[in-house]
């Protein structure tokens, strides 16, 4: 197998947080290196705390095995950040599918966050993924995982998730 | 400079600057982790939760590259769970007992503002490994200032009682600051190899930008006492640090090598 279709093999790990995406459409797989019979992958976690990293080690190792490969290293990388431009036009359209608002791009010149009036301070403009709806606002900053925030729908009155911009 | 090329001589200095920034980030996280299932509502308990994670995932990070750093196979689990108080390297101001909803956010704030400007700063470490981590934390550091900066608003420009409680959390808090910039030889050897930022060009900053959200919080920037808290850095803590890893480490030390 070339590394080219290892990173296909590796499309088959989901994120068991979020099990409509995968973890490369996601951008989170950042190198797949072959050295002797030895798989090297490079992943970098979406947020430091995200519990899910280790189950994803874990899935990439097993899927790999399942491959023919016995010796898979997993190393976790941190520069660049993560960042949620790196994920891709169908992962975004999956996670609005889902029910998830996907975060739009990240805006280069993102002010700094002190100190910003209330008005600035509210967050962004999220497009209620049922209804489309622009007439939405968040509940809360933070949501059930550390990569997502809380948002109420004014039209169709439907809470949601939206997947925060970093 | 990598874990390969460091300079063997920096190696102790590095591993204790290490220590002290996984120490802040790991008491800090263990406070803000007691709120669960206390949160005044449940956005909150939700959101204070989330800051606890993040925390913990900063001193996972930082504390497994102080075990390799320190090179006797110490992970980070070891480190956090099987150190007694005089080896922790946190600020007093972290593991202070979390108090009321005021003082877990006037700390919170205060720290953050902190953390931002260091992390910030870390990213042109010479040291490669922290300079990555740097670019992660501060990343989402900046979001926990965001948090907290909007709260001490609601709180010190909210009611009279909320106004009160946040002016006494400032209080009781001030005297605590001076650690967060404190320097040593550590820091110095440190500075000199430009793997850690020089704090007193950070101090200045810290104070404008506190004193810019206090402002707008109408609340009264406290005078600076004569004494100010210190010792965490050489591993002379306050009481509560010893409660608090006794119920942080207690699983570890009762059932030693425990896993799930």
């Amino acid at each position: 197998m070339t590394p080219a279709e290892i990173r296909k093999a590796l499309t088959e790990v989901r994120d068991p947080e979020i099990p409509v995406l995968n973890i490369v459409e996601m951008g989170i797989v950042r190198d797949v290196r072959l050295e002797g019979d030895t798989v090297h992958v490079e992943i970098t976690p979406t947020y430091t705390g995200c519990p899910a990293m280790r189950t994803i080690e874990e899935s990439i190792v097993q899927t790999l095995r399942g491959r023919g490969f016995q010796k898979v290293i997993v190393h976790k990388v941190f520069r660049e950040p993560w960042t949620t431009d790196w994920m891709t036009d169908e992962a975004r359209e999956k996670l609005r599918a889902y029910g998830i608002a996907p975060p739009p791009p990240r805006a280069d010149d993102a002010p700094d966050l002190i100190p910003l009036p209330f008005s600035v301070a509210r967050g962004p403009t999220v497009p209620c993924p049922f209804c489309g709806s622009e007439q939405t606002r968040q509940t809360s900053a933070f949501g059930s995982t550390a990569c997502k925030a809380l948002f109420f729908c004014e039209a169709c009155r439907q809470p949601f998730e939206y997947f925060k911009a970093i | 400079m990598t874990l390969e090329t460091l300079d063997a001589a920096l190696r102790p200095a590095l591993f204790e600057y290490l220590l002290r920034l996984g120490d802040d980030a790991l008491i800090l996280g263990h406070r803000l982790s007691e709120w669960c299932g206390h949160g005044p509502y449940l956005e909150e308990d939700i959101a204070l939760a989330n800051l606890a994670l993040d925390c913990l995932g900063h001193a996972e990070a930082l504390l497994t590259l102080a075990g390799e750093v320190e090179g006797r196979g110490r992970t980070a689990d070891d480190l956090a769970f099987l150190r007694d108080a005089y080896d922790f390297r946190n600020v007093q101001m972290v593991e202070l007992p979390r108090g009321d909803f005021a003082f877990t956010i006037t700390r919170q704030f205060l720290f953050a503002t902190y953390a931002c400007l260091l992390y910030e700063a870390l990213q042109q470490s010479a040291f490669e490994p922290l300079a990555g981590i740097a670019a992660k934390a501060h990343k989402e550091m900046r979001y926990h200032l965001r948090h907290s900066s909007e709260w001490m608003r609601c709180l010190g420009d909210g009611t009279d009682e909320s106004h009160r409680r946040a002016q006494t959390a400032l209080d009781e808090l001030w005297m605590y600051t001076g650690e967060l910039f404190e320097v040593d030889d550590t820091l110095r050897t440190l500075t000199e190899a430009r793997i850690a930022p020089d704090m007193a060009a950070l101090q200045p900053k810290w104070r404008e930008q506190v004193e810019a959200v206090l402002r707008e919080a109408t609340l009264t920037v406290p005078e600076d006492p004569p004494y100010m808290a210190t010792g965490g850095r050489r591993g002379h803590h306050t009481e509560h640090l010893g409660h608090l890893l006794a119920e942080m480490q207690f699983l570890q030390r009762a059932y030693p090598g425990a896993q799930w």
